[in-house]
């Protein structure tokens, strides 16, 4: 027993084998190390000379010691050693572990788990049966051996309710009678029935009650009002003055989550509510899908925004351009003006709106679209849109609809509309019917002032009926509605303007637009607007408040949703129904976190440092460590693991960085200071060597021919070389060699786009194509896919590289294929008069691609000789002239960009100088 | 690299460099090294059989006509003969050992002790060769010869590794086929059995062969730097000695090997011989220096 700390043993009967190492001293002392073999010439003189002292070496006394060490490390480990803070009473009989389980223990959870932990290893000591109890889903006691459990504490994670009245009775009444000690991890939270549950248990026997005092932070749902999105906080603890950090998450324009903004609260001590004011861009808070606070994990603490913070987005569309002057005959001037106090409106060509993908697009008086727009406008209808269409005097002309229904318009037309109640007409202008029971405008109230003097007339078809949402006194359809999808398509078959009708003068336009939804979004809507609705969950959250996918929930019906009793069939997270989103949220407005105040005879206990220490671990790790060192000094005493074998080792361990540097340096240096051709390595030995030799033969070219002089050529490693010193990159292709990272991609785009040249060498224009499926083709495009490279084309033959140093037509290597690819000339490139070749583009093309196998024609031995045979006889020597010489061009090239190009201007000068 | 050459002509060539490759580097060393050393006296410094200009004389009788030297006699009256400085090549035989335990070389940054004894012998060789001798062989491989083209010859035989083979752990010099009055270079550690040695310097000296023998050893021959338990092994591996403490074994190693130079360097005076111990630690140019002013002593 160490003062304050008890030491105790699981096994202690196996500390007996520290009696044995005394055993041990003995029989490691008589050991000696093994003799090293030495290879020595002068053995000769050695033969017949005794040792002096013939008493063995003996193991030196600190390797005994170590190696005791080690084994009695190894003994004290496996008898268990377990570090108890204080004295831990041994209690017998059935235990059951409550949880409290709701949200409101999301906070705490990591803390709990760690003392659920704990319990549950003293439990095992101990040798009880334990029952688990989570009072969210209370399920029948099962009292079980304790280390069963241990694997199943996850399996208790906090759900995004809280305890249910019902369920606790049932727990009150299935406990009655059972003799148990419980223990309680409780989140503090008062909640009704808690009380009785208490008493419940104390009757079964003594009950501990647990407390981390982390306590609840809760978020309740966000307000928007004047600009400013309104955020208030609550929390359960409030002896600690603290800052808590709101986070706003949404999708970034790129579609992946991320937090958009991030407020702060600060709550003075005893402060049990915070508010804090977050105004956004109305682009950036229509993005927001959920509000979090920071470092804390509970349903509570997240809240789902919905649609509550989004304005409406109304493209409003028109054909006819803007008349000055005539600003209340515009046909969007009344739309604009019911719109503009609610919604986000916004003005253009329809090819503009659409990537906008707003809620609502208004199309006044518009009849034809292009065809793609069509299919784009189908598509985003289908998608959840909604088109709301106008008619005026284009529409009644055009030919849209009219023999059969168009995919954008609810019904058929009838040619021309009608005009009622003008100078030349019969009747009176037509009143509007009231609105029937299945129309969305049902029990609005309809002015008497309001008068149809035109309108288009919708063809009498089987789908009308059920098409027709609001029609006039004498039966025609005055607003049509048509589904398609996840959206819907209405057209008001008057003006969107005063031409027609008077209605876009009256209240009720405003309220009709509103019933169609383009104003409001869902969350304000009252209780009558969720009858009979069912809605589905669309993400539901956890009691850890993560966001999950609910979409394989079943639906909930509107008035059990509206009631916000969660349970486990209905979940706090968003829903939606018919394009309305709902953000169900575990906090209220006006819910209140009250903690509970648990009697005087119940001790809460922290439950932080009731836990033992195994130290078993610990001791057998050091074990290991020893017996590690022990091979190292026993290799040491031995001779075995010699200063100057070793520590050469060590010492370059500990510098290959900076040793790798100063080379990377020094490889820089030299390659910066000559010209120097390069090879990619591709991981192939063979290939590698044989584009180093390549490269090297052609440097030899270059050196003996040229005043070109380079220095030996390098293999650069995509991954890690800088490319920039290098005028020629050759790129054997091999079909397995590695893809370079998006690093390696970056600089060689880099490097293309500041003049550097690769030339890729399939290598098998023998046997394929250049571009057709062979391995090395195929892993050509791959690798090529992601490189800059412009327009193609065969090398022509006026390109500049056919002149740089040789005149050439024929750019062969091991093989001779015609098939060499550079960048396309530009199309206005033409041939002028008289000249030889096109006056051509400027720089360097950046690639070469080719199959000939050009390295392996230019490869020399170190001795000078060609490595690899091409062609027969005098050909072959021929065909390996012509390699080098276009490798001599190709480097030319490189370094001296269209120099021999601007010989198209010799004439010119020739002209200037007076020649 | 214009026009490649033919296949057969590159095969052959290749592997003519090939053969010459190993040939340089020794060659090379050892013509440095004898450059170093500045060539002293050739002649006997008197009329006689030779190559070089000595003296014009007026002709005595008993001088035929043709010694006339007429191109001189024409410009006085008198008539001279050329007579050239009378010069006499030496035979110096080599005997290098090849034996294993010369391939020894404690560290890597050290040669070996065969390539030390190459090198001596060679550089040795070239500038005997150059001063006019005749250097060979002991035995019969390689009788003594002058010119140039011996110095390839010998080199060749140097780098022989079927003689070295062919030898044991340690070699005995060979005193076969020695032409009496030559000089003799013997370069060897000298570890062996000496009764070899004692055989072979005497009957060398029964045939008035006097010479040099030069020691060649490693610096851990000479220090003993060894610690621990230990099994020394011979180079071939023929030889084996277990110690347990071998730092208790130096001081009566190191008394051995002072013995045995002093029974070489005892030998060597009754034999009118002369010793020279030499590591490989050392410098190559002092040992190469003492070689060559031997040599001209005993000549």
């Amino acid at each position: 027993m160490i003062a304050g700390l008890s030491l105790g043993f699981a096994n202690g009967w196996l500390l007996v084998g520290l009696f044995a190492l005394p055993l041990l001293w003995l029989i490691l002392r008589a050991v000696p190390p093994a003799p090293i073999k030495r290879r020595f010439p002068g053995v000769i003189l050695l033969l017949g000379l005794d040792d002096e002292d013939t008493v063995s070496d003996r193991t030196p006394w600190w390797l005994l010691v170590l190696r005791m060490l080690a084994l009695a490390a190894l003994i004290i480990g496996l008898a268990g050693p377990l570090l108890a803070p204080k004295d831990r009473v041994a209690k017998d009989g059935p235990a059951l572990i409550v949880l409290d389980g709701g949200w409101a223990a999301g906070d705490s959870w990591v803390l709990q788990q760690k003392i659920l932990g704990g319990l549950l290893d003293d439990f095992t000591r101990d040798g009880r049966e334990v029952a688990m109890l989570r009072l969210t889903t209370p399920e029948t006691l099962q009292f079980q051996p304790a280390a069963a459990w241990k694997s199943r504490i996850p399996a208790f994670a906090p759900m995004p309710w809280q305890p249910r009245q019902k369920d606790l009775a049932a727990v009150i009444s299935a406990i009655d009678g059972a003799t148990f000690e419980t223990l309680w991890m409780s989140d503090g939270l008062a909640y009704e029935a808690r009380a009785g549950l208490l008493n419940a248990f104390e009757k079964a026997g003594s009950v501990r009650v647990f407390e981390t005092g982390v306590g609840v932070t809760a978020l309740a749902a966000p307000e928007f009002a004047d600009g400013a999105i309104t955020l208030r906080v609550q929390r359960s603890q409030t002896q600690m003055a603290r800052t808590e950090t709101l986070l706003a998450h949404g999708k970034d324009p790129a579609g992946n989550d991320r937090v958009l903004a991030s407020v702060n609260v600060a709550f003075a001590q005893g402060e049990a509510t915070g508010e804090v004011g977050l105004a956004l861009p109305a682009e950036l808070r229509a993005r927001i899908t959920r509000f979090s606070v920071q470092r804390h994990s509970s349903a509570a603490s997240t809240v789902l925004s919905g649609d509550a913070l989004r304005r409406r987005e109304v493209a409003l569309i028109t054909s006819r351009a803007d008349r000055e002057g005539l600003e209340l005959l515009s046909p969007l001037h009344y739309l604009r003006q019911a719109l503009q106090p609610s919604a986000d409106v916004i003005e253009g060509a329809l090819g503009d709106m659409l990537p906008a993908n707003p809620d609502v697009i208004v199309l006044a008086d518009v009849a034809v679209l292009t065809g793609a727009q069509e299919a784009a406008l189908v598509e985003w209808v289908e998608e959840g849109g909604l088109l709301l269409r106008f008619a005026g005097p284009r529409l009644a002309a055009s030919d849209i609809s009219r023999r059969d229904e168009h995919p954008l318009m609810p019904v058929r037309l009838r040619v021309g509309g009608r005009s009622v109640g003008g100078a030349l007409s019969w009747g009176e202008p037509k009143a509007l019917a009231p609105f029937s029971e299945g129309s969305p405008f049902h029990g609005l109230v309809i002015p008497d002032d309001i008068r149809v003097r035109s309108q288009v007339v919708a063809q009498p078809d089987p789908t009308l009926a059920d098409r027709v949402i609001a029609e006039l006194s004498d039966g025609t359809p005055l607003v049509t509605r048509k589904r398609m999808g996840q959206g819907q398509v209405v057209l008001f078959h008057v003006t969107a303007n005063a031409e027609w009708s008077g209605l876009p003068l009256s209240g009720l336009f405003v309220q009709m637009l509103e019933r169609l939804a383009v104003l409001r979004a869902v969350d304000q809507l009252d209780a009558a607007a969720f009858e009979g609705t069912v809605w589905q969950p669309l993400q539901i959250l956890d009691g850890l408040g993560r966001v999950q996918d609910g979409q394989a929930l079943s639906g909930v019906a509107g008035e059990v949703l509206s009631a916000a009793e969660f349970g486990p069939d209905v979940m706090p997270g968003l829903y939606r129904s018919e394009g309305r989103y709902l953000a169900a949220n575990v906090m209220d407005a006006d819910r209140v976190l009250t903690p509970f105040a648990w009697p005087e005879r119940v001790v809460v206990e922290g439950g932080q440092n009731a836990r033992t220490l195994d130290l078993s671990g610990a001791f057998l790790a050091l074990s290991l460590i020893l017996l590690a060192v022990d091979v190292v000094a026993s290799l040491m005493v031995s001779g075995r693991l010699w200063g100057t074998r070793v520590a050469p080792v060590l010492v370059a361990l500990m510098c290959v960085p900076q040793v790798g540097d100063a080379q990377e340096e020094l490889r820089a240096l030299e390659a910066a200071q000559e010209v120097v051709l390069a090879h990619v390595i591709t991981g192939n030995q063979r290939v590698d060597s044989m584009a180093e030799a390549g490269l090297r033969g052609l440097s030899d070219t270059l050196y003996f021919r040229t005043s070109v002089e380079p220095n030996p050529p390098v293999g650069v490693d995509l991954e890690v070389d800088e490319l920039s010193f290098y005028p020629l990159i050759y790129w054997p292709v091999t079909p397995d060699q590695p893809q370079p990272s998006d690093d390696a991609y970056a600089r060689l785009n880099g490097y293309l786009q500041s003049g550097g040249m690769i030339l890729f060498d399939t290598r098998d224009s023998d046997v394929a194509g250049f571009g057709s499926g062979s391995p090395n083709g195929r892993k050509l495009q791959r690798l090529a896919a992601r490189l800059d490279i412009p327009p193609l084309e065969v090398l022509p033959d006026d390109h500049v590289l056919t002149r740089t140093y040789y005149l050439l037509q024929d750019f062969p290597g091991r093989y001779d294929s015609r098939d060499v690819w550079v960048e396309a000339a530009p199309p206005d490139a033409e041939q002028v008069e008289g000249m030889p070749f096109r006056n051509l583009n400027d720089g360097v093309t950046p690639v070469v691609i080719g199959g000939n196998d050009w390295a392996a024609a230019w490869a020399i031995g170190t001795g000078g000789d060609p490595l690899y045979p091409v062609g027969r006889g005098y050909g072959g020597d021929r065909q390996r002239e012509l390699a080098f010489r276009f490798g001599v061009n190709l480097v030319m090239h490189v370094l001296t960009g269209n120099y021999k190009s601007d010989q198209v201007h010799v004439p010119a000068l020739l002209d200037r100088l007076g020649q | 690299m214009t026009n490649a050459p033919s296949r057969h002509t590159s095969k052959l060539r290749s592997r003519a460099e090939a053969e010459a490759a190993r040939l340089p580097p020794l060659l090379a060393q050892a013509e440095q090294m004898a450059g170093t050393v500045l060539l002293g006296d050739h002649g006997r410094r008197r009329a006689g059989m030779g190559d070089d200009f000595w003296q014009y004389r007026p002709v005595q009788t008993g001088d035929s006509y043709r010694m006339i030297d007429w191109r001189r006699s024409a410009r006085s009256d008198a008539q001279y003969v050329r007579e050239r400085e009378w010069q006499v090549a030496q035979s110096v035989m080599l005997w290098l050992d090849q034996g294993a335990s010369m391939q020894f070389a404690s560290d890597e940054a050290l040669p070996s002790k065969m390539m030390r004894a190459r090198v001596l012998a060679l550089a040795v060789s070239i500038l005997l060769v150059r001063a006019g001798e005749r250097v060979g062989l002991t035995g019969n491989r390689l009788p003594p010869r002058r010119g140039e083209a011996q110095i390839a010859r010998l080199t060749e035989a140097f780098l022989n590794e079927d003689a070295s083979a062919a030898e044991g752990e340690y070699a005995a010099p060979d005193a076969r086929a020695m032409l009496p009055h030559a000089r003799a270079v013997f370069v060897s550690d000298f570890l062996g059995d000496i009764d070899g040695i004692w055989g072979a310097l005497t009957k060398a000296a029964d045939r008035g062969v006097r010479g040099v023998l030069l020691q060649v050893l490693d610096p851990s021959e000479e220090s003993f730097p060894f610690q621990g338990r230990t099994v020394f092994q011979s180079i071939g591996g023929g030889l084996s000695h277990e110690t347990r403490k071998a730092g208790d074994l130096r001081d009566r190693y190191m008394t051995r090997l002072a013995e045995r130079r002093d029974a070489l360097d005892q030998l060597c005076r009754r034999t009118g011989w002369q010793f020279h111990s030499h590591t490989t630690g050392q410098s190559a140019q002092s040992a190469l220096l003492w070689l060559y002013r031997a040599l001209e002593q005993s000549r």
